[in-house]
């Protein structure tokens, strides 16, 4: 991954510079992004340029995550040093290895392999119970085209997310099938996310 | 564990650090709810709500939304009633403008973020643009069913007979929908939801919407929400389609013939005139030119008014 | 001719300060100090640091003070302020048994071990206004008792417990967490610890009534006093780091425990069942009302006909929050002429249809 620094480091890399503001503006891109799906939303990662994990995925968990919300680790980044250090420190939140109990979940698109249905998805009750799965990718602008429809966009929109697997489709199908359950997606490149909520469909596929 | 209150601090400028302190607190669990609400487009979102310095049903939950939501950059409207000088807008707005520093407007088309009891402006809002509903009442079917239990299953099977029979039961009472306001909808083919006690003449400004919706219950803790470009449809019958309602006069002030209208009472014999509640819509009109029948030409201070009145018959 | 009216601005910051003045009073007379109300009012000093979940008792008497004595708005200041504060965990469960006794009165036992305590009690005064209060008073110094030798003071519930004819109290759930409704939004059916936060939070007024309701047979559990006790227990609250549990205080408290209706079965030799009331600093009508109340709640679990208000839990605890009721009752003054318009044009239309239709100038809508 570009950004990426895996070496050992001795003391823990900064979080936040301001959290307030940080914080609002994380959020502000990832309820964008949500709101108008396959819209690329810049995210401000300055102060986390020395994070162990991709800075604007760290921003989104700074942002978003506490002691209230499980968060699972991709095997790959659960194995890479000092990222559960770094979120764990920074976030508070619990760490849990099952991503079915997970509200949020970080995966490297690149390293990890893609199970939607894996995590959780919400009960016909409370389909809030579900996770939010913060996708780590070299890029929002290059790779295939996907074309989608759904609340948030006017008419279609075009998805492009590099990494992503060739059964991707196919899983989101079923996602959306199970809708008003399913799990949520942002998609974190360098400096920028997009975001893919339960409620978009895909409705085609072009090179 | 008694006397230790900083009793010394507990002063006017401590009062504004605690009510900052709050608002931190609360906005990553509202955040979150707004992640899902957006994602699963009408449906309840519970939430906890806390408890804010101003009481339940004076928009906590459109309070806690606009906090959670509102950054240094942006432009802040506060209306009630689709004014922004009622006391409880006025309140609200300076609440956000000490706490938060945020720069407010009553322009609607240089506001960010309205935040708005039971109106829905007139001017068509922009992808720019986030509208938070204050709502006192999220549960649409809670009319018709009081238990918690019971209407989360209705919505979790999608069974929404019990409102259609409610409606029907109007027609065949009164000939029509008997429901002026907090109109029920649907909301992208899914979830029915009630919109906040709009009247239903602002209910089709909803669908297709541009901008983003939020909706914040704070008493009863639940966020929902309506993305941009969702097809939100007022419930109705196909012998008995959605009318939104007209009102046969023009505003006195602005002559506006498409705005909704307050019915204001000017004397004890059955005086009336009709003003835009949407007071922004309202002064634009009259500063582009437009002229209504009662426009006076000079500020009249509101304890000369009668006397004005009188003059004018 | 016509301008709408302005000046909302102004209206309240005048508003605000006439309220100030009124909460001052007769400047003539002294200004109440936060001691006075704190020392003087002590029962209210409870309620508010009850219902408004916060034991702070100078804090609560402020609130009393700045709200000129209305306890529904003192709790709502205590409330917004609780927000503001960090949480740090939750403590070891409270040891009633270990509690430095004030009060201690049981109605299943004529003498107990320990014995009964009157303690300060309105129970026995006759309720004939003191005209010597009007004056300043110093007061007679109370009637003092050689100290006992510390030592636990039995629990009633305990005693019957023994011969196991009471239900045995829920094991507490060994690291599991206890909700707080005040984090995460109550959900139904609201479990044990859920249910006795939301009544020890509720209004005292509501939770009375209901409990006389259960009385007058609107969900009967034919109630004991089993004991009320009141006085100190002593808080403390676990050190992850150092391993074990620190004291961080005490707290005045008042529990009550109800030793209700018996439940067996054929199989199952029959047992008291048990109703929980408990409050900060001296709240007996609040703590008797509350065990009530939890018992009626519990008509479920003993397969016991729901006919009583109290026995509806999403009722009781939808309706138990005085801040959030009345925060909604009295939101009704706020402008709501937006909608009164919608529905007075609708009924306007409505009666010029029905005035046609008798005229008989438009036929039957139906048929």
């Amino acid at each position: 991954m570009p950004e990426m620094n895996t070496q050992p480091r001795p003391l823990l890399a900064a979080g936040f510079a301001d959290p307030v503001f940080d914080s609002q503006s994380a959020f502000r891109a990832a309820m964008e992004a949500l709101a108008r799906p396959g819209r690329i939303r810049p995210v401000g990662t300055a102060s986390l340029a020395d994070a162990p994990l991709l800075p604007s995925a760290a921003a989104l968990v700074l942002a978003l995550c506490d002691f209230e919300t499980p968060l699972h680790l991709s095997a790959h980044l659960g194995g890479q040093s000092g990222v559960a250090e770094y979120l764990r420190f920074h976030s508070d939140a619990p760490l849990v290895p099952e991503p079915s109990r997970a509200a949020f979940a970080v995966l490297d698109l690149e390293q990890d392999r893609l199970d939607l249905e894996g995590f959780a998805q919400g009960t016909p009750e409370y389909p809030d119970r579900s996770t939010t799965i913060i996708a780590c990718c070299a890029s929002v602008e290059t790779g295939a085209a996907l074309t989608i429809a759904g609340p948030g966009i006017a008419g279609v929109a075009s998805l492009r997310v590099a990494g992503l697997p060739a059964d991707f489709a196919a899983q989101w199908a079923a996602n959306r099938a199970g809708f008003p359950l399913g799990v949520d997606v942002l998609f974190a490149a360098p400096g920028t996310i997009v975001g893919l909520p339960r409620s978009a469909r895909i409705i085609g596929e072009t090179g | 564990m008694t006397g230790n209150t900083p009793m010394a601090d507990y002063n006017f400028a401590y009062l504004d650090e605690q009510t900052k302190r709050m608002i931190e607190q609360t906005k990553r669990m509202i955040r979150r709810a707004i992640l899902k609400a957006i994602a699963v487009p009408g449906y309840q979102v519970p939430f906890a709500s806390r408890e804010m310095p101003m009481p339940y049903g004076w928009g906590t939950g459109g309070v806690q939304v606009t906090a959670a939501i509102l950054g240094p950059d942006d432009v802040l409207k506060v209306i009630d009633q689709g004014a922004d000088d009622t006391t409880n807008a006025v309140s609200i707005r300076a609440f956000f403008a000490r706490t938060a520093r945020v720069a407010v407007t009553t322009a609607t088309a240089d506001a960010t973020i309205i935040q708005t009891r039971h109106r829905i402006p007139e001017a068509t809002l922009t992808a720019d643009q986030v509208l938070v509903y204050q709502v006192p009442i999220p549960e649409p079917l809670r009319f018709l069913e009081p238990r918690e239990t019971e209407t989360r299953t209705m919505h979790a099977l999608s069974e929404y007979g019990l409102m259609h029979v409610k409606l029907y039961e109007d027609i065949a009472r009164h000939g029509h929908i008997a429901t002026a306001y907090a109109y029920p909808v649907q909301v992208a083919g899914r979830y029915v939801m009630d919109p906040s006690p709009i009247p239903k003449f602002d209910n089709p400004k909803m669908d297709d919407c541009p901008a983003l919706q939020l909706f914040g219950a704070g008493r009863e803790k639940r966020i929902y929400a309506i993305p941009p470009h969702t097809r939100v449809v007022s419930l109705d019958f196909e012998d008995h389609p959605f009318e939104r309602n007209r009102f046969d006069v023009p505003c006195a002030l602005c002559g506006a013939t498409d705005s909704y209208l307050d019915e204001v009472v000017t004397d004890d014999q059955g005086g009336r005139m009709h003003v835009c509640s949407d007071t922004d819509h309202c002064e634009s009109r009259r500063a582009k030119g437009h002229r209504g029948t009662m426009l006076a030409d000079e500020p009249v201070h509101p304890a000369d008014r009668r006397s004005k009145l009188e003059a004018a018959e | 001719m016509y301008v709408a009216v302005k000046g909302g601005e102004r209206a309240i910051a005048n508003a605000h300060r006439l309220l100030a003045d009124k909460r001052r009073g007769d400047r003539q007379v002294p200004e109440i100090g936060v001691d006075q109300i704190d020392g003087q009012l002590a029962l209210a000093v409870d309620r508010v640091m009850t219902e408004g979940s916060l034991y702070d008792r100078k804090l609560a008497a402020l609130a009393i003070k700045q709200a000129r004595g209305d306890l529904i708005e003192a709790i709502f200041l205590v409330r917004a302020y609780r927000t503001t504060l960090p949480r740090f965990g939750f403590s070891e469960p409270l040891d009633t048994a270990a509690m430095q006794v004030r009060r201690r009165i049981s109605a299943t036992y004529k003498d107990l071990p320990g014995g009964q305590v009157l303690g300060p009690t309105f129970d026995y005064t006759h309720r004939l206004i003191d005209f010597a209060l009007m004056a300043d008073s110093e007061g007679e110094a109370p009637a003092t008792a050689p100290a006992e030798a510390e030592e636990r003071m039995l629990r009633v519930t305990d005693i019957i417990g023994a011969e196991d004819m009471i239900e045995a109290n829920p094991a507490p759930g060994e690291g599991q967490p206890v909700g707080d409704l005040t984090r995460d939004p109550l959900g139904f059916p609201a479990g044990r610890d859920l249910r006795l936060q939301n009544l020890a939070r509720g209004d005292e007024g509501f939770l009375l009534a209901l409990g006389y309701s259960t009385q007058r047979g609107y969900g009967r559990n034919h109630p004991f006093v089993g004991e009320i006790r009141m006085g100190e227990v002593e808080v403390e609250m676990l050190n992850e780091d150092l391993g074990f549990a620190v004291p961080l205080g005490d707290i005045t408290l008042t529990e009550c425990q109800m030793v209700n209706q018996f439940k067996g079965s054929l199989t199952e030799a029959p047992r008291f069942t048990r109703g929980y009331g408990l409050g900060f600093g001296h709240c007996e009508r609040k703590a008797m009302s509350m065990a009530l109340v939890d018992r009626a709640l519990r008509a479920d679990e003993f397969e016991e006909e729901r006919k009583g208000p109290a026995q509806d839990e999403e009722f009781v605890l939808s309706h138990s929050d005085n801040v959030q009721a009345t925060g909604f009752v009295e939101h009704l003054k706020l402008p709501h002429y937006v909608d009164f318009q919608a529905e007075i044009s609708m009924l306007r239309a409505m009666r010029a249809e029905v005035a046609q239709r008798l005229a008989g100038q438009v036929p039957e809508a139906a048929e």
